[in-house]
């Protein structure tokens, strides 16, 4: 359904340096440098899948977004979504999806929730019968039947994120795009919204392409994760096959009556150690946790002991360490 | 006081980074001048009778008036005051440990210094390459000159304390629009923008001349153009220093009283 | 056209929350442009005449350009104010809906407050008919019918053209004041008072002299040849928008190329 093939994309940027003299000298002459914000991307997504696309800020999420969303144009490559090449027929292209931008509002900011949407009705030509039916589905399930009324300026953020989200979904997209869409949410706001991506998911077949700094997101979410640094894709696979692949890491926490003996075994790192407590990484292809443990408590006496396997966000901090990004 | 220099230092830094603005800005600022130019040139051509200015100074003044507009113009105005005001994020700005009104006196001046220093000579050189009567020539003595500098820096002064004024005034009235334009319509007519001071009738002469606002245009170029003497220019240096003095009194003991309110409605 | 109604609406609603920052607004558009008309009328104590024009016939020129000012200012505003939209990446939001760009932009913003400087235009018009001794036809009504819409349109064009700079440039945008601001500030005088090259440009290039100076001969009787030529010369200029309208699909594209 989506086709990406080769798509890079590239943009000149203002070089500015500190200090009066160097100010007045890019006043004179300004000086460009080329940034290659993404490079050659190829990947597909199917239908009803709901695509994780993570990466360091300036790894070129939004930048391949935009491109998907027919607001900007690639330097090279081809994108097929739904039959359609998006920035060459944008009228047509774009009824069929639909995009949040968690850090921007596509809300009238001083009018009732319930006018935007009345307008969004006229823009997308929604007939009347389509747009009741959506609004229902979209009022209950993202509990917002008395927002409508409420001007968005008087909302709270998580509010106005589920509005939001209300807007992007009223024409029946086939494809949404999150960018960020639980950025600065409370705790029950980001559940809700979670929640309710993963129905419209699985109701309406809408395949959902989510970009996060949130691992729970991911987590809660994502069936396949799309990993980019530096304008490349340094990972495609869905999470499990992630979590295997650098899961060869468990980390042991001990409790144990004080001692000072110092631990020297093959395939454990020392995260840290106080006089009562200590936090191993083990690696698992080179030694058993099981060897790990017996060796662990014949040098100590041991109070308490738990295995616990490196949390998500740690695997991404340490890919991303890997690659360099 | 080295607080208020690195700001200042800052804002002037960051003035300078928009050179196509800077550019464009004086290109309509040329062409302003121009239409003026023609406008009264074709007023002047009307009558033969003698006017108090003649239509080379008044050209003269037209192209300074250009040239400076930063220096003096109510209406360019800084929209961060405005709303630390207006939207009560001003508790930050009372958590440094400087005083307000220095500190904003500090940042309105190099704005409209940044502003003013990129864009008057691009305007000045052209005025000064144009044919007889449309060009801008240097005055007639040394001393107009250095009078012409003084009074405009004291002009700019004044200024920038008329413009703290028109925010201090903000803290009452909680509505940016109606201060604003209160003193950029006050301003701009009695600084001489909308018909010069000197052809102004008697009357409305008389009132200009007891407000402020034409020191810190009309007078400098007037006598940059000649059309003031030395000795009258000396006595409105007085008068331009008291303007300051009254001015910034008023502004402090404002600035003072204001976040006094303030303080006592919890912020 | 029936969600340019809805914007519209939309729009009002919001004017009426803030009925006192409206009211400013309003009170500052009448009194703004009425000093400069005062101006004029001061001048006019000291000076017989400005190129031969009188007093009242540059009120009337006056008068015409800030109603055709004050009304393509009040709808095109979205154009006005176009750079924010860049900046706040509204643009985009634009571009993701399935409508034309130029009437999503037109809908992002009325200025209501225009009516202040509308008002006080119209104030001045009276003005200007009640001492100009006008013999008036159904044709030269039309004529100055044809003169406001012309104007309407030409500033609508000219603030096109200043949101299609945006799309490269946020900082070099004043220059565009030129043609508005500036535009304006030269039309309320009619044209034969300034020098050739502004005359040829202001009727060529950018064709505000279709609409204060070669219409207004007919109004004021100052030809007797080809009157029909001259009462038509409102609708040539309404052409400007044309190229107008080009310019800004080769501004969406470029900004779709570089997205800055």
């Amino acid at each position: 359904m989506i086709e990406v093939s080769g798509l890079s994309k590239s943009f000149k940027v203002a070089k500015r340096n500190p200090g009066i003299i160097s100010a007045l000298k890019s006043f004179v002459h300004p000086q460009f440098t080329t940034i290659q914000a993404i490079d050659d991307l190829t990947f597909n997504i199917k239908q009803g899948e709901i695509i994780g696309y993570i990466g360091p800020n300036g790894a070129g999420k939004s930048t391949t977004i935009k491109i998907m969303s027919g607001i900007l144009v690639p330097d090279k490559g081809n994108c097929k979504i739904l039959g359609y090449t998006p920035w060459k027929d944008r009228v047509n292209y774009v009824k069929n999806i639909g995009v949040v931008f968690g850090q921007r509002s596509q809300l009238f900011w001083d009018v009732p929730v319930m006018d935007s949407y009345n307008l969004l009705k006229d823009i997308y030509k929604i007939p009347e019968k389509m747009f009741e039916e959506n609004l229902d589905l979209l009022v209950s399930t993202l509990d917002i039947s008395q927002l409508l009324d409420t001007p968005v300026r008087q909302l709270s953020l998580g509010q106005k994120m589920r509005c939001e989200i209300g807007a992007s979904l009223l024409h029946n997209p086939k494809i949404l795009f999150l960018d960020e869409p639980t950025i600065g949410l409370d705790a029950v706001s980001k559940i809700a919204v979670r929640q309710f991506i993963k129905t419209i998911n699985k109701e309406k077949q809408v395949t959902v392409i989510l970009t996060t700094h949130d691992m729970q997101d991911i987590e809660a979410l994502a069936s396949r994760i799309i990993l980019i640094g530096k304008g490349k894709i340094l990972l495609d696979g869905n999470l499990a096959k992630l979590k295997n692949q650098f899961n060869s890491q468990k980390v042991i926490t001990i409790d144990y009556s004080e001692s000072n003996e110092v631990i020297n075994i093959p395939g454990v790192k020392l995260i840290s150690q106080s006089k009562e407590r200590l936090m191993l990484s083990v690696d698992t292809s080179i030694i058993k946790i099981s060897d790990c443990i017996n060796l662990l408590s014949k040098k100590y006496d041991l109070l308490d002991l738990s295995v616990d396997s490196r949390p998500i966000e740690e695997i991404i901090v340490s890919l991303y360490r890997e690659y360099q990004i | 006081m080295i607080a208020y220099y690195s700001l200042f230092k800052i804002r002037l830094l960051h003035g300078f980074q928009y050179r196509t603005a800077a550019l464009a800005g004086a290109l309509t600022q040329f062409f302003w001048g121009f239409i003026y130019i023609m406008v009264y040139q074709a007023f002047y051509n009307s009558t033969s009778t003698p006017q108090p200015i003649t239509l080379h100074e008044l050209i003269e003044v037209l192209w300074l008036q250009q040239s400076f507009l930063a220096f003096f113009v109510l209406w360019l105005r800084d929209n961060e005051i405005i709303d630390h005001i207006t939207k009560g994020n001003i508790a930050y700005e009372l958590c440094r440990p400087i005083n307000l009104y220095s500190f904003w006196y500090a940042k309105l001046i190099a704005q409209r210094l940044s502003k003013g220093l990129l864009r008057f000579s691009p305007i000045l050189i052209i005025a000064f390459l144009l044919p007889y009567p449309y060009n801008l020539t240097l005055p007639d003595n040394l001393i107009s000159f250095i009078l012409f500098i003084i009074t405009l820096i004291l002009g700019l002064i004044i200024l920038v304390a008329i413009s703290m004024l028109m925010y201090i005034s903000i803290f009452y009235t909680m509505n940016g629009t109606g201060s604003l334009l209160i003193f950029s319509l006050m301003g701009e007519f009695f600084s001489g923008m909308n018909i010069p001071v000197p052809l102004m009738p008697h009357l409305l002469k008389t009132i200009v001349y007891i407000l402020p606002f034409r020191y810190c245009s009309d007078l400098p170029f007037r006598i940059y153009a000649g059309n003031i003497g030395n000795k009258e220019a000396l006595i409105s240096i007085i008068i331009q220093i008291t303007w300051i003095i009254i001015l910034f009194s008023i502004g402090k003991l404002g600035m003072k009283k204001a976040l006094k309110n303030i303080i006592v409605q919890g912020g | 056209m029936k969600i340019y109604f809805k914007y519209l609406k939309i729009l009002i609603k919001k004017e009426l929350q803030y009925r006192t920052s409206f009211i400013l607004l309003a009170v500052g558009q009448f009194f703004v442009p009425f000093i400069i008309f005062v101006g004029i009328y001061l001048l006019f104590l000291r000076f017989p005449n400005v190129g031969g024009w009188s007093l009242y016939e540059v009120a009337l020129t006056y008068a015409i350009i800030h109603i055709a000012f004050s009304i393509s200012e009040c709808f095109g505003r979205g154009f006005d104010v176009f750079s924010t939209n860049i900046k706040s990446g509204t643009f985009d939001r634009i571009l993701l809906r399935p409508r034309s760009t130029i009437l999503q932009v037109f809908g992002t913003r009325f200025e209501f407050s225009r009516i202040g400087r509308l008002l006080q235009a119209i104030i001045v018009l009276i003005y200007a008919i009640y001492h100009l001794n006008i013999d008036w036809s159904i044709m030269k009504t039309i004529t100055l019918m044809f003169m406001i819409i012309s104007g309407i349109i030409i500033f609508i064009g000219i603030f096109m053209i200043g949101a299609t700079f945006a799309f490269w440039t946020i900082e070099g945008l004043e220059v565009i004041n030129i043609f508005s601001d500036g535009g304006r500030a030269m039309a309320q005088y009619p044209l034969t008072i300034y020098n050739k090259f502004i005359r040829k440009f202001f009727t060529f290039v950018i064709p505000l002299g279709t609409v204060n100076y070669l219409p207004l001969m007919f109004v004021l009787d100052k030809v007797n040849e080809n009157k029909f030529i001259y009462m038509l010369t409102p609708l040539l200029g309404i052409l400007f928008i044309i190229p107008c309208i080009t310019i800004w699909n080769h501004g969406v594209k470029h900004y779709k190329s570089t997205g800055s």
